[in-house]
């Protein structure tokens, strides 16, 4: 068995591929000799162009989805290419909303198995060999599919760079769902744009995060502050989200996003081993946490034994009077 | 209005994780207790049978030895009753064959709505509602942060990058939950007695007519092939702060060329 062909679940937002899923898309031009797109919505042609610079040659467009979830449309239609025998040998998918949604959809559709919350994808003899951050991170699992494939694998965000591969624009072929039926009933009656200034979470190159430390909610207001002054964004952790403080978006950790930035600053975090997993991964981690003994700063380059609520509003004023 | 809720019963977080040495897969022997994730759909299940006025809320497990100490808990809440699917062919299962089992016990609680968390807290696949819907034939709304159900008709406010989407499904559905967005209630010492003798049907995997080869160690088509220390990252400088550690931070990130 070799790797001949991946596939990947290339998500559009706002007209451009997500960075996810180019960095899935320049990894598997190091694993298989043939790597093609999967893509869904109105923009496709638009994308084929960087699809292809980052090592697509084709890209299956599922067209609009005419207001449905992505998840049953765009699995009954990968699916459909499986049945044919048209299929790939792995598929590929995001760790993001829809890219779960598709990949759960496909695997009970095609009744293979799916691997999530991949960090590491490796080809040996042949297979395909995963690796899953466990336990805070501390310990790596290798792991791999035993029965016959296509295998598909639920990536998460930040596992390998978004490279260029210097390709031209990929070939767009059309690859309409079939009628899933009833199935395929949700639809999306309106969609709201939160606003939101600066970079996304997962793409900052500073982030902010606050946890339980920070006592109630409305004190999130000075780590949305200071991510602002730092041009960063604010993250938190997961016991504030379960609290009701932010919504699940905002969350860092094993059940919510991985960032790898320049700079993370942890305020109020004790550092679960759900967190850790997180963001154990940035460049450089500072973080203030009144308990000297919390595990947050066996992993943080600057650690800050203080009351977030003297520290935090002092770096604040501090940085604004910097200009 | 008939609402199951998919819940686990999981180590307790507070406890050092372990693998089983044999098989690698996550120890889960000793008591297990209710996911915190379950909680919200717990809660949002209990909040929309009364909003309807009728029904009631069925949960759905799997687990080994037979463990409900997690399920009184939900019971406790308020739950009316639990099936339980307990066998030893299933230790091992992948989220798929675990979606078979789950959807084959939700079939027989025929519910107009199926409310699950979106990811386990030990696991945490996170595909496994996605899996029961499809394996039902039932649509599906992921990452809901609102839910409230008019006639035959659920609409989900659901989390996106961006913001949220407002979808609007017919039931019956399987709808997962994000956590924080109810606030499960604590179960009253009332509650928790009465949990004490609400009915728990535990079932086999021959009960639901699975084939044991589908499901467990057997059916699972994927394996842990080792484990390995990952890189350690060495912690660095402390400052116990004395009224002006914000300066050192300052300095740090002058140092990164941040500021």
């Amino acid at each position: 068995m070799s790797i001949d062909k991946i596939w990947v679940l290339a998500e559009v937002a706002d007209g451009k591929t997500v960075t996810a899923s180019l960095e899935l898309i320049s990894h598997a031009t190091t694993l298989a000799g043939t790597v093609e797109a999967v893509a869904f919505g109105d923009a496709t042609a638009a994308v084929a162009a960087t699809l292809g610079e980052y090592g697509a040659t084709k890209v299956h467009d599922v067209g609009d989805l005419g207001g449905a979830l992505p998840g049953v449309p765009v699995a009954s239609a990968i699916a459909a290419a499986v049945a044919s025998g048209a299929g790939p040998d792995a598929i590929l998918f995001p760790a993001t909303y829809d890219g779960r949604d598709v990949a759960g959809r496909l695997s009970a559709k095609i009744d293979r198995p799916v691997l999530t919350n991949v960090v590491g994808l490796a080809e040996d003899g042949g297979a395909l060999v995963t690796q899953h951050a466990i336990f805070g991170g501390t310990q790596i699992a290798s792991a791999r599919f035993t029965g016959e494939g296509p295998g598909l694998f639920v990536v998460r965000a930040k596992s390998f760079p978004a490279e260029s591969r210097g390709g031209g624009p990929a070939e767009v072929v059309a690859a309409p769902a079939p009628d899933a039926g009833s199935t395929n009933a949700a639809r999306i009656v309106a969609r709201h744009v939160e606003e939101r200034t600066g970079p996304k979470l997962d793409e900052a190159d500073v982030v902010v995060s606050g946890g339980r430390g920070l006592g109630e909610k409305d004190q999130y207001a000075m780590i949305e502050e200071l991510a602002a002054l730092l041009h960063g964004a604010p993250g938190a952790s997961r016991a504030i989200v379960d609290a009701g403080w932010v919504p699940y978006a905002y969350q860092v950790g094993q059940t919510g996003k991985t960032v790898k930035p320049t700079v993370y600053l942890a305020c109020g975090i004790s550092g679960a081993t759900q967190h850790l997993v997180g963001m154990k991964n940035a460049k450089n981690i500072v973080a203030i946490n009144k308990d000297q003994d919390a595990p947050i700063f066996t992993v943080a380059d600057l650690g800050i034994v203080g009351d977030v609520h003297k520290v935090v509003p002092k770096l604040i004023e501090a940085l604004k009077t910097r200009g | 209005m008939n609402v199951v809720v998919c819940v686990k019963q999981i180590p307790d977080p507070a406890a050092p994780p372990a693998l089983d040495p044999g098989t690698n897969n996550l120890s889960r022997t000793g008591k297990l207790i209710l996911d915190e994730s379950d909680s919200y759909g717990v809660e949002m299940a209990l909040q929309l049978v009364d909003a309807a006025g009728s029904g009631e809320v069925t949960l759905v497990s799997m687990a080994p030895n037979g463990e409900t100490s997690g399920l009184r808990t939900a019971l406790a809440m308020g739950a009316a009753r639990a099936i339980l699917v307990s066998d030893d062919a299933l230790s091992g299962s992948d989220a798929l064959g675990t979606a078979k089992v789950l959807a084959a016990a939700i079939k027989r609680a025929e519910p107009d709505l199926v409310l699950a968390a979106t990811e386990s807290s030990d696991g945490y696949t996170g595909t496994t509602p996605v899996q029961i819907a499809e394996l039902l034939g039932l649509p599906s709304v992921t990452f809901a942060k609102k839910v409230e159900v008019t006639g035959d008709s659920v609409s989900v406010e659901r989390q996106t990058e961006a913001g949220y989407d407002e979808v609007q499904c017919p039931l019956p559905a399987v709808v997962t939950v994000t956590a924080g967005v109810v606030e499960p209630r604590y179960p009253s010492f009332k509650g928790i007695m009465a949990a004490k003798s609400k009915p728990v049907d535990t079932l086999t995997v021959a009960d639901l007519g699975i084939d044991a080869g589908q499901v467990g160690a057997a059916g699972a088509r994927q394996e842990i092939t080792g484990v390995s220390a990952a890189e350690e990252r060495g912690s660095g400088e402390i400052v116990v702060d004395e009224g002006d550690a914000h300066e050192r931070i300052i300095q740090f990130l002058e140092q990164l060329k941040v500021l």
